[in-house]
């Protein structure tokens, strides 16, 4: 994956244009910027070959890239749905289909995944969760007030993000053993832990970007509900979170699907194998020779991907921009 | 009160409130918080202050004054900032900050300094503790002594024995703390159980055989004076070192052989002819790890292609992702076309997949012998997609193309989209071909809001982990070098290598490396980000 973080300095437009291309045009005022509204035109006869140079080059394009995408994709599903676990048995796509694998995965005593499922789900949702409401309070601030020191934040929390934790994966692994020893409960080897670890990037890019989107909300909002007798902390909770909640949504997807992606922090910090994440179990189980059941992992791995990609699409769908219109009288 | 609002909320300061404007607003603010608010205030103040009580007690009982007192005075800051009306700001940014210097500041600052110690294997304690290990490790049971009835007793998970002397005196001790002469109670002579400590009884005692046998209780604060050990859980014996420790010389000597080791300040005790006896304990060692990542031999050859090929990984990432996103974002960009939603779903599915699994499916669809790729789409041909130092590097720009493309296809649509239709009306009607249009106008615009995205991308991929260690794990190995690094590995998974993996983990080297990647990455985001408002004087 390629950076998944936006970054400070994005036009919020330019989410919104990534977004748009999931909104269904039909059911929006007005067409996407750029492009051309359609002229009723008599019709032409076809003509394969103006087709081709207008719009069938692109299709070809298109279904060349569609089968780049899709071939470890289909590759996978086809594995997971083998009975036989060698990996030899898994190159003919398609050629047996049964649930055997998905059975074994699921039951196999030496194989805790459904705990690893748990754990990925717990640890990720809870950090998603938690990055989001301390960055939108963080975003509140930089956003709304006035303060010594604010322009430093801001560009600190940029400067801070370009080094990433998993760099000091050595000096928070001492660390959280040190904690460890003091109180076992959020030391090494738990969760907590981990998610603590975590929520240090938590101040971090997507503050900034919550921050941009944060300042198309008109102030005159507040102002209002301040006149009507409204403090900071009821403007905030009430108010400001509901209008920003794509960015919200926008925020906790991209911590979620980092954490769910997180290896190095959690295989250093998760010891017993009860404790891990499907990110560090999972890697494990392949990268062991003598465990050959290479259809086992994989359905391992379509269920483990499964919650991602539907949170994926369908977050991308919900996020639409022009809430605050409407909302100032 | 610093929440003036500006109505546009611009960088520019605004202008300072007025005394009486600052307590009207003080007096809103205060009439405007209910008394709900101000109970779920104490609520969480208090849960937080119990905390950090118990917190500090516990640290105090570890003796741990420093940490202590620093949980102390944050305590009283975060007090002392949400019970004040002032602090406006810090109320919303305390929470966040506070994660972040724990786990991003100090955690950076920290790995600089272990990069300055000789932290690792045989090198991850005090002194004192180095020497009781290496006393304790010679350990050999005194010929003809007395055995001495024991117990043993369990207090909160540790073990320790309660040993009954051939005086009938009953003492106490673990393997941290000597024995302590307590009054115990006593059955038939021998002391079977004391106030404090849980006896174990005979299943027990079968459970944890493995514990119970390695345990050695130190006869006394003097660590010469040996060991009580017990090989059944019911008799100990003597044993002493055979390795005795002079605390006045600071030497250890082996009474076997007479050899003579001494503290020379390399952190373990040295006999004459350099032999070490390990474990040794953690020292400062200032620039050696610096001076040994360069000027080794052994460690500056792979030090030196680990660099090159992190830089051509991360750039040729960065450049073959945008470019193939562009393209198709503009393939797409054609209104005129149809099922192009159908296209962009499918197409961004990679991006969707989390990158381990994509990475770890990518390596089983690469081996040599039986992936689908040699054995299927190649006929039985046998490419060593990830086994030979070349093709490994091939193979892993595939994947992150694979991995990478659709987040810049996302992208560049947007960039494409935001950009005015009148420029390109505009130049149309100047005579301008849609070629010129593109690289002239459209191309310089969506570079300015691209290019953050770039370096963030560039940033992500010089420490993209995930990949390098599904697929090639860093593999193919070099055989040649003393660390377990190999022919793809990036500089971030050599720090992993070397600090968690292999025999021997050497923390101070890893560090070391880590302060060199944050060294690079510095100057790289500072000219980068140096360049990129040149671009934006362009609007």
């Amino acid at each position: 994956m390629a950076a998944q973080q936006p970054v400070s300095g994005t036009p919020i437009g330019l989410v919104a244009g990534e977004i748009d291309e999931f909104a269904d045009a039909s059911t929006r005022a007005s067409a996407a910027i750029g492009d051309a509204p359609r002229r009723i035109q008599p019709r032409r006869p076809f003509n394969f070959g103006r087709w081709f140079a207008a719009t069938g080059w692109r299709h070809v394009v298109g279904v060349v890239m569609v089968a780049f995408s899709l071939f470890p994709i289909i590759f996978v599903i086809s594995s997971s749905l083998n009975p036989r676990g060698t990996l030899t048995g898994s190159n003919a796509l398609f050629s047996k289909i049964g649930l055997d694998s998905y059975v074994r995965i699921l039951t196999d005593p030496q194989v805790p995944f459904t705990t690893w499922f748990g754990n990925t789900l717990l640890i990720s949702g809870i950090t998603a969760v938690a990055t989001v409401f301390l960055g939108a309070l963080a975003a509140y601030s930089f956003s709304r007030m006035r303060f010594t020191g604010r322009r430093f934040g801001l560009i600190s929390i940029v400067v801070v993000q370009m080094f990433p934790q998993l760099l000091a994966v050595v000096a928070i692994f001492l660390l959280m053993s040190a904690i460890g020893d003091w109180f076992p409960a959020i030391g090494l080897n738990t969760h907590v832990g981990l998610i603590m670890v975590y929520l240090g990037g938590a101040l971090g890019v997507n503050t900034y970007l919550m921050y941009g989107f944060f300042n198309t909300v008109p102030a005159s909002i507040d102002e209002a509900a301040k006149i009507d007798g409204a403090g900071h902390a009821r403007i905030f909770f009430t108010i400001i979170l509901r209008l920003v909640a794509p960015i919200l949504a926008v925020v906790a997807l991209l911590s979620f699907i980092a954490s769910v992606n997180e290896f190095v922090v959690a295989s250093v910090l998760l010891i017993d194998t009860e404790q891990q994440t499907l990110a560090v179990g999972l890697t494990k189980l392949v990268s062991n020779p003598r465990y050959a059941d290479w259809s086992a992992f994989s359905a391992g791995a379509v269920i483990a991907a499964l919650p991602v990609v539907a949170l994926f699409l369908f977050l991308q769908k919900y996020i639409v921009g022009g809430l605050t219109a409407g909302a100032v009288k | 009160m610093s929440t003036t609002i500006d109505d546009e909320v611009t960088a520019e300061t605004p202008k300072k409130p007025t005394k009486r404007q600052r307590q009207a607003a003080g007096v809103a603010e205060a009439a405007s918080g209910g008394v709900k608010m101000l109970l779920v205030k104490v609520l969480m103040l208090g849960i937080v202050d119990a905390i950090a009580v118990y917190a500090i007690f516990i640290l105090i009982s570890s003796e741990q004054w420093l940490v202590a007192a620093i949980v102390g005075v944050v305590t009283a800051i975060v007090n002392w900032i949400y019970f004040s009306r002032t602090k406006l700001p810090a109320k919303y940014l305390t929470p966040g900050v506070i994660f972040l210097v724990v786990f991003q500041v100090f955690v950076l600052v920290y790995t600089g300094y272990i990069a300055f110690t000789n932290y690792g294997t045989g090198h991850n304690g005090s002194k004192e503790q180095a020497v009781s290990s290496l006393m304790s490790s010679a350990l050999e049971r005194v010929p003809d002594s007395p055995t001495y009835e024991v117990t043993v007793v369990d207090q909160l998970g540790e073990l320790g024995l309660l040993v009954t002397d051939p005086d009938g005196e009953a003492s106490v001790g673990t393997s941290d703390s000597p024995l302590t002469e307590v009054d115990a109670e006593m059955e038939g002579g021998k002391a079977v159980a004391v106030d404090g400590w849980t006896t174990l009884n005979f299943a027990d005692v079968i459970a944890r055989t493995d514990e119970i046998t390695e345990l050695a209780v130190p006869f006394s604060d003097d660590p010469n004076d040996g060991a009580i050990r017990t090989p059944d859980g019911s008799s100990g014996y003597l044993y002493l070192s055979n390795l005795e420790y002079d605390a006045a010389a600071g030497t250890m000597t082996n009474l076997s052989t007479g050899t003579v080791y001494t503290d020379l300040g390399t952190g373990a005790f040295t006999s004459d002819d350099g032999q070490q006896l390990l474990p040794g304990w953690q020292i400062v060692v200032g620039f050696d790890n610096f001076v040994r990542a360069v000027t080794d031999e052994r460690l500056a050859g792979p030090l030196f292609y680990v660099t090159l090929w992190t830089f051509a990984f991360a750039l040729i990432s960065v450049a073959s992702t945008f470019f193939l996103g562009l393209f198709l974002a503009i393939v797409f960009n054609d209104l005129r076309m149809r099922g192009r939603k159908y296209y962009r779903v499918l197409m961004i599915l990679p991006y969707a997949v989390p990158s381990f699994l994509s990475a770890l499916v990518w390596a089983g669809m690469m081996n040599e012998s039986f992936g689908f790729i040699n054995q299927v789409l190649l006929g039985g041909a046998s490419v060593p997609w990830l086994t030979d130092p070349v093709v490994a590097k091939i193979s892993v720009l595939v994947v992150n193309l694979w991995l990478g493309f659709p987040y810049m296809f996302l992208v560049c649509t947007g960039a494409l989209q935001s950009i005015p239709e009148e420029l390109q009306e505009a130049a149309t009607v100047d005579g301008a071909r849609p070629w010129a249009v593109f690289r002239l106008i459209k191309l310089p615009l969506l570079l300015v809001s691209v290019a953050p995205l770039l370096i963030a991308s560039f940033a992500f991929n010089f420490n993209n982990f995930n990949v390098i260690y599904m697929l090639t794990d860093g593999g193919p190995r070099d055989s040649n070098a003393p660390i377990p690094v190999g022919f793809t590995d990036i500089l971030i998974s050599m720090v992993y290598k070397v600090a968690f993996t292999g025999q021997s983990r050497d923390y101070g080297l890893a560090s070391a490396y880590s302060i060199i990647i944050f060294i690079v990455v510095a100057v790289i985001s500072v000219i980068a980000f140096r360049r990129t408002k040149s671009l934006e004087e362009l609007n």
